[in-house]
């Protein structure tokens, strides 16, 4: 990842919970820098990082209600929600480029080095302190793959 | 001649930190600025910063600017604004450039927060119309809301590189690769991860050839290094792009230390040419302190911490104890020590210590 920005996908998988029948937050913080707003923003202290800012976080998906208040606090857009929707997952991502997509939009789903992989349906656009967080649903296999969207050309 | 207990010259977080110390200090202090707005760099992020809250974390850089200016101005501290420093004298006598004004302005203490200057970088027509330094990047898209072109090339992948790159992305400009020299990307992987996403390809181990273009850019040729940072010949690559965007690092901008005869070292981790300090940051001329960019290449949100350390000390030397001086003081070494005790702390941490051995 170092020479690529692209993490492995052991890596990804990492980061995920066994089980994602209730939306929980997947942080990816593959190295250690001081910040911590993710552990301070978490509404039930589900993410901690301690007094050293530099450690990474570490959540505690008994305790993660999936609320998402971490995705537009984190400085380095590495959070999203994932949750299972029958067949599909429902991710809330965050997003900063416009223009803002509209709710029922069919845009492109992205992987992590921006090829399409297929399609996110555009559930929900929360508007925060200019950090869009948007809920898409995209198909189950896609699971390890899908990290942002793309309005279609 | 006008005369004032501090004057801190540079108005970004440094200098706004050390002005809101020294002013609850029920210190005098004025403030001098080349620019129109307060906030030096932090006016032009328009990402959020990490750190903790004690340095405003998740919030952007032109949110901080502010935060910032507005503490410094309820304390009614003056602002010279649109001004130049152009001389300091041994009895801390500053000579400024207002307009077309020539003033004087004698200081009891000086505080000197004139942060950094980018680097360049040699290479064939490197002096073509469309070759832009990242800061100039930034100015023009998140300041005046002009594009810098319609295709860019960035050079140099740290932090710098990276945020600028994403920048260029929100405002429409593609950015057709991020080339770094160095085998490793050099700034945060959460920066280079956002990157990428876009499908915006960091290659390392690979550097600008040269510049294509007679009146100004129209492409790019890159070629990659081998272990040894030696071109590999046949590996050129031509990237049909409108504009460069250098971004390889930055230098302290130390000449008004070095007028005012302060004890200089170059160090290679800090950046360049620095003031050696004591660890109240004040210079080897008494009365004269130095923070942020200027005295070691480092993060914003250190230039804040070292910023209130130097305004505590400044006042101090005045006489006007700052009245929580002990506690703010522990607690600003300590922000400073857990920012820099991390991976990316690494460089800052030796030349400090090539600082402390001197």
């Amino acid at each position: 990842m170092r020479k690529t920005g692209i993490p492995s996908l052991e890596a990804i998988r990492s980061c995920f919970p066994d089980t994602l029948v209730k939306p929980k937050a997947i942080i990816e913080c593959y190295e250690e820098i001081p910040c911590n707003p993710c552990a301070t923003s978490c509404p039930v202290q589900a993410i901690t990082i301690g007094e050293d800012l530099n450690k990474q976080p570490r959540i505690n998906f008994d305790l993660c209600t999936g609320c998402g208040i971490c995705i537009s606090s984190c400085p380095g857009l590495a959070i999203m929600v994932a949750e299972e929707v029958g067949e599909q997952i429902r991710f809330k991502i965050p997003y900063e480029f416009l223009p803002v997509p509209e709710v029922g939009e069919n845009w492109l789903a992205l992987n992590r080095q921006g090829e399409v992989i297929g399609e996110a349906l555009i559930e929900k656009v929360l508007r925060k302190n200019k950090t869009l967080v948007v809920s898409v649903l995209v198909p189950r296999d896609l699971l390890y793959e899908f990290i942002s969207i793309r309005r279609p050309k | 001649m006008i005369e004032k207990e501090l004057v801190i010259i540079g108005g970004g977080p440094a200098g706004l930190a050390a002005a809101r110390l020294a002013a609850e200090a029920g210190v005098e202090v004025l403030i001098i600025d080349r620019m129109k707005q307060l906030g030096g760099q932090l006016v032009k992020q328009t990402h959020k910063f990490f750190g903790s809250k004690k340095q405003y974390a998740k919030f952007r850089g032109i949110e901080i600017a502010e935060i910032l200016s507005e503490a410094a101005l309820k304390l009614k501290v003056e602002v010279l604004a649109e001004a130049v420093v152009l001389g300091i004298y041994p009895d801390k006598v500053l000579t400024v450039l207002k307009g077309e004004e020539y003033i004087k302005i004698k200081a009891q203490a000086i505080i000197i927060a004139t942060g950094a200057s980018e680097k360049v970088l040699a290479f064939e027509n490197n002096d073509l119309p469309g070759v832009y330094g990242a800061g100039a990047v930034q100015t023009l898209m998140n300041v005046h809301g002009v594009r810098p072109g319609s295709r860019m090339l960035m050079v140099g992948s740290g932090n710098i590189g990276l945020i600028v790159s994403y920048q260029l992305m929100q405002a429409g400009i593609e950015v057709a690769a991020v080339i770094e020299a160095s085998p490793q990307i050099g700034g945060y992987l959460v920066h280079a991860a956002k990157l990428r996403r876009l499908g915006v390809p960091i290659i390392t181990s690979c550097t600008i050839k040269k510049a294509l273009g007679s009146n100004s850019v129209q492409g790019a040729i890159t070629v990659r290094l081998d272990e040894a940072w030696q071109e590999i010949p046949g590996t050129e690559t031509t990237y049909e792009v409108d504009g460069i965007c250098i971004a390889v690092g930055l230098s302290p901008l130390s000449n008004l230390l070095a007028m005012a005869e302060c004890r200089m070292k170059y160090i290679g981790e800090l950046g360049g040419l620095v003031p050696i300090l004591d660890s109240s940051y004040q210079t080897s001329q008494n009365g004269i302190f130095a923070c942020g960019d200027v005295s070691g290449i480092e993060e914003a949100s250190s230039a804040m911490v070292e910023g209130g350390i130097a305004g505590l000390s400044a006042a101090h030397l005045l006489g006007k104890v700052h009245p929580q001086y002990d506690e703010l003081l522990i607690d600003y070494k300590q922000q400073l020590s857990n920012l820099r005790s991390g991976p990316g702390g690494v460089k800052i941490r030796k030349g400090l210590q090539k600082m402390e051995t001197l």
